[in-house]
């Protein structure tokens, strides 16, 4: 699986995420500046890192959604190239026009910093594959905008087609406000576009998949994308 | 010219830090402020003396970025 992992102003987890890629898929990953106007050649997967692009000027993510390099990404998504966009990632994905909808400040207008229970709504896409459905996993978050909002007929349509893929749960599974954190609608954790090639999710599974983190939760996701480009080739 | 654009936050999305701001001067003893909403202002010089063409680009500038029109609306004001 050949990974690249963009690279803007102010990002500050891409290190974390290739050091997943590399335990996971055996491979390092590309590391592409953000001005850049081309992505490597034989790219598998582009992964959109957490951080403070641009230092979350203006809004989270929407100077780096006009950066040169995404006109290529928003290309490779169109041909079918899957694209994992994590935390600041996701804000740049939602800015960037990949994913619908918006995220805003934090509810309850505090940054959290704490792990989080995520229920995996389904399991037959490319990242969840590695998981069954109604799992619950245990990953970090540590954001002050991850309130998920968008109008109510995105939502439904959200709902209905299926394309919640994580939300906030309690340790059991059960969707309750006291486990939304940030008072995301619907305790919408993570979505999928309308093809399933682009993931958004404001957690950072890159940061639990190996014993040294204290778990290992977060290492499925990227496991299954291995396998998936295994049967793929 | 010299312009405005006002962005805010179109009605029906909540607005936690406007709220922050209401509670914050009712502490303060500002009475009588029923609510707030906290907006943006930008004031951009644009070269030439073309009132529509500036109102235009600048229309242009606040639909591809200064607002994020999911949740936000805008307003341009030439003001020469």
């Amino acid at each position: 699986m050949r990974s690249a992992v963009l690279v803007f102003p102010g990002i500050n987890r891409e290190r974390d995420m290739a050091r997943a890629l590399r335990l996971v898929s055996g491979r390092e990953p590309a590391m592409v500046w953000h001005a850049e106007t081309v992505l490597p050649t034989g790219t598998d997967l582009v992964v959109i890192p957490g951080g403070f692009s641009y230092g979350d000027y203006l809004r989270c993510g929407a100077i780096a959604a006009r950066a040169p390099i995404m006109d290529a990404v928003r290309g490779f998504a169109q041909k079918g190239g899957l694209v994992l966009a994590i935390c600041n990632g996701f804000q740049i994905a939602c800015e960037a026009g990949l994913l619908p909808g918006v995220l805003m400040r934090n509810a309850q207008l505090r940054f959290i910093c704490r792990d989080v229970y995520l229920r995996v709504e389904r399991s037959d896409t490319a990242f969840t594959r590695g998981y069954n459905a109604g799992q619950v996993i245990r990953v970090p978050v540590a954001h002050g905008e991850g309130n998920y909002i968008a109008d109510g007929e995105t939502i439904a349509r959200l709902e209905g087609e299926g394309r919640v893929v994580f939300r906030y749960s309690a340790p059991d599974g059960m969707i309750d406000p006291y486990w939304n954190h940030n008072g995301a609608i619907n305790a919408i954790a993570g979505i999928v576009n309308e093809r399933g090639n682009v993931l958004g999710m404001m957690p950072h599974p890159e940061n639990h998949v190996e014993a040294s983190m204290g778990r290992t939760d977060g290492r499925g996701l990227f496991a299954g994308l291995v396998d998936h480009f295994k049967e793929a080739a | 010219m010299k312009a405005r654009v006002f962005v805010t936050l179109k009605s029906g999305i909540l607005d936690p830090q406007g709220k922050a701001i209401e509670g914050a001067l009712r502490s303060l003893g500002v009475s009588g402020v029923a609510s707030v909403r906290q907006g943006k202002v930008f004031d951009i010089e644009i070269e030439g003396a073309d009132r529509a063409g500036a109102e235009a680009a600048l229309k242009n500038a606040a639909e591809k970025l200064l607002a994020n029109t999911v949740i936000e609306n805008f307003r341009v004001e030439v003001t020469g």
